[in-house]
């Protein structure tokens, strides 16, 4: 096996990857989302001749253009990392893994193709024909995620190959893709993209009318994404917590790390809030048999703690735990915000009237981000120390080249400049008025 | 033929593809950066954004297929490559995302400030980022890449008189391919003026990369003996095929037949890769990682060679519309 050159190299590479894998992912979410929220305006637009929906269709697709291609470039550099700091991942387990990222790429390539035609050709094809070509960068946007995330949870629960003397043989590509952890996983960031898509998109036309802009074209830049992450958010706790079940059977230590279960056994409490400190849980509201009967719906029903797990082997238990409590404390509050503007329009057919219901709307776009990235923390680092699960460590995984830390060096410096620019470009689309997607500075500057 | 042969072919038939359309849009960036002052390269630079503006994210695909094909199907020599090559790699990753962010960023821009800081910023990374795939690709091709995990020199492994010289000729063979792409699109356009200026860039540019090719034979005649043997042994029908092309291309050119213009100049530099991969063929890894030693496990192969075959039939229509609907004059 190999080893990082110094430790401090194998915490540059985690770094890094970290780093690009969050940045990316939020991204991503918009790649999966938005098209359909843009192909609905526009579509909606053409049925009702309303001229707002047209508006925010070309006022969605141009930010579209530019998040869709920051993302496409910052999808690449995961796939240079897989080889550049993970190179003993790649060189075992690629051939495993390797069919869902070779689907994948075929998924971004229609992507790439329709969303060129979609953004550039709204004068080259009738405005039917033009919405017709918006559905398959829809399709592929969710088909791309299916095959990452497959991949993702392979190495929750890998699948479909033999070892014979630390080699891989007899690959079962298929089965590999179709592990058991997959269908929850995969559904799982799905609804996790459309619910930041749509309370993203909703919090800027909530800021908006918050400044007094409480015009139509706001209210519907409001209300249809809101919606639709309202109506994904309670799926999303349901399929959330078959996914926690499912940890409990398949991958008990990392349930153990997130809930800092230490002892194995039934009529286990869960833990709201607190941290693990000198080797407990501390300052937290313990709910007695809360977590057996989240488990089994039974106070009889036994969890596996972090006993059954050899202390080399435990996940670090204060990030796993910390994110999966903020992960679901704002999942709650998005349903509980979803549900004040279902009661408001079933009463009077109108957004609620208080200030503070803008307020939260414009809050729960970062609000979803953050805990997007704590659900993704909570999957990635409770799998720790191993990079495939029971089958390979992180630390065995890792470019045995020196330097790694210039890197993540790098990486930070890059991805915070990208991170103002496109904050600065965002903010500078919203405030102009909307012209066609496909033009740009070579329409509009005059030299 | 094997599963992993085919597959090899396919996954070079993705870097021919990556380096004619892709290398087109990188050459684009190399246009951009010499096309002048802000007044004077206006129109240059107008026509460059809307040849590739809607075709570059398509056509920079090409990539990752080439990427996830080499770590599926010959996974130790993905992970020898990347591991070993890490610093040209690393850079040409930030260069992919330095060209496409501000490619992105500046279509979104309107003050002169703003075109010319993320204008800058995609033409410097397009020229660098050809540049360091081509010493990737000397590297390799000098045989300075051993299989395992890093085990090849960090510096030397890409920075050699082979991969320089590649990378040079990987510059100037986007700044070639794109110069001959635009003449044709500039005077579709109807501006023959412009069409004339990338016409005289063409003619320059080959000139000079011809140059290049033609010194680099003595450099890979004293660093790279094998490929050299190759090259002017097997592989010696393709690289003549490059060579009677590329001039082919420049008569063309003069004749101002643009059309067939851009057909040679792509079969000049396609025939440069496959006289490359004849030339080193069955070998992957010089001395002695072939495709057959390489290669992942046969069920991988089956499975992966029935997606590109089904996901071929999805892509290549999509890919030609996407090209037939940007090469037609919009109607007004």
């Amino acid at each position: 096996m190999f080893a990082a050159a110094t430790p401090a190299d194998l915490t540059a590479a985690r770094a890094q990857m970290a780093l690009s894998l969050g940045w990316h992912i939020i991204l991503a979410c918009f790649g999966v989302g938005m098209p359909a929220l843009t192909v609905f305006a526009e579509w909606r637009g053409l049925r009702t001749g309303n001229e707002d929906y047209v508006r925010l269709a070309r006022q969605w697709a141009r930010a579209m253009g530019v998040l869709f291609a920051v993302g496409a470039v910052s999808g690449t550099i995961l796939s240079f990392e897989m080889g550049l700091l993970w190179p003993g991942l790649m060189a075992t387990y690629g051939q495993v893994i390797g069919l869902p990222f070779a689907l994948e790429g075929f998924a971004f390539f229609i992507e790439a193709i329709f969303l060129g035609i979609y953004l550039y050709a709204w004068d080259r094809l009738s405005p039917h024909r033009h919405v017709l070509t918006g559905l398959p960068v829809c399709v592929a946007g969710v088909a791309s995620a299916f095959f990452v995330v497959a991949a993702n949870a392979w190495m929750n629960q890998p699948r479909g190959f033999d070892l014979v003397n630390g080699a891989v043989t007899r690959v079962r590509p298929w089965r590999a893709l179709f592990n058991p952890a997959m269908p929850w996983q995969v559904v799982h960031m799905v609804l996790a993209a459309f619910m930041v898509t749509g309370f993203g998109i909703a919090s800027v036309y909530a800021a908006g009318m918050l400044r007094g802009r409480r015009d139509r074209y706001h209210r519907i830049g409001l209300l249809l994404p809101f919606i639709v992450a309202a109506v994904v958010t309670p799926v999303q706790i349901v399929v959330g917590d078959t996914l926690a079940r499912f940890l409990a059977t398949r991958q008990p230590a990392k349930l153990a790390a997130i809930e800092g279960l230490n002892h194995t056994g039934s009529h286990r409490p869960i833990s709201v809030g607190g941290l693990y400190l000198g080797g407990r849980i501390r300052y937290a509201l313990r709910i007695p048999d809360g977590l057996s009967l989240l488990v089994g719906y039974r106070p009889g029903a036994v969890v596996q703690g972090l006993d059954r797990v050899p202390p080399a082997d435990r996940p670090p238990i204060n990030p796993v735990h910390l994110s999966f409590q903020a992960m679901v404390a704002i999942g709650f509050g998005l349903l509980a915000l979803s549900a004040w503007l279902a009661l408001s329009w079933w009463r009077r057919r109108d957004l609620p009237r208080s200030r503070w219901f803008l307020w939260f709307c414009a809050v729960a776009g970062v609000a979803s981000v953050v805990a997007l990235e704590a659900g993704w923390v909570t999957t990635e680092v409770g799998r720790q120390p191993w990079i495939v699960w029971h089958h390979q460590r992180t630390a065995d995984a890792v470019n045995p080249a020196p330097g790694l830390w210039a890197g993540l060096v790098a990486v930070l410096v890059v991805y915070t400049v990208l991170t103002v620019a496109i904050a600065y470009v965002l903010n500078r689309l919203r405030s102009r008025p909307v012209g066609a997607p496909q033009e740009g500075w070579a329409e509009e500057y005059e030299p | 033929m094997t599963s992993a042969q085919w597959l090899l072919v396919l996954t070079w038939v993705g870097v021919t593809l990556y380096a004619l359309l892709g290398g087109a849009d990188f050459g684009g960036g190399f246009w951009d950066m010499l096309a002048g002052g802000a007044r004077r390269g206006f129109a240059q630079r107008r026509l460059i954004e809307h040849s590739i503006g809607p075709v570059w994210e398509a056509n920079h695909v090409w990539l990752i297929f080439v990427l996830v094909m080499f770590w599926t199907c010959f996974p130790r020599v993905f992970a020898s490559v990347a591991s070993t090559l890490y610093i040209p790699l690393t850079l040409i990753a930030f260069g992919i995302i330095a060209r496409g962010a501000a490619f992105a960023f500046r279509k979104a821009s309107t003050e002169l400030w703003q075109l010319r800081l993320f204008g800058g910023a995609f033409a410097l990374s397009s020229i660098l980022t050809p540049f360091f795939l081509g010493t990737v690709a000397g590297g390799v091709a000098s045989g300075r890449v051993p299989p395992g995990l890093a085990r090849g020199d960090l510096l030397t492994s890409w920075w050699n008189p082979t991969s320089v010289l590649a990378g040079l000729v990987a510059v100037g063979s986007t700044a070639y391919l794109a110069a001959v792409y635009l003449t044709g699109d500039a005077r579709r356009g109807g501006d023959t003026g412009l069409a004339e200026a990338f016409r005289h860039r063409a003619l320059v540019t080959a000139v000079v990369t011809g140059a290049i090719v033609l010194g680099g034979i003595v450099v890979l005649r004293d660093d790279a003996p094998r490929l050299y043997a190759g090259l002017t042994g097997r592989a010696l029908p393709l690289v003549a095929v490059s060579g009677f092309a590329g001039i082919v291309s420049l008569v063309l050119l003069l004749l101002r037949h643009y059309t067939t213009a851009r057909l040679a100049a792509g079969l000049a530099v396609a025939a440069v890769l496959w006289g490359w991969a004849a030339a080193q063929y069955p070998l992957l890894l010089p001395p002695d990682v072939t495709v057959t030693r390489a290669a992942a496990d046969p069920p991988v192969l089956h499975a992966t060679l029935a997606s590109v075959v089904v996901g071929m039939v999805l892509l290549v229509p999509s890919l030609l519309w996407l090209f037939a609907l940007f090469q037609r004059t919009p109607k007004r």
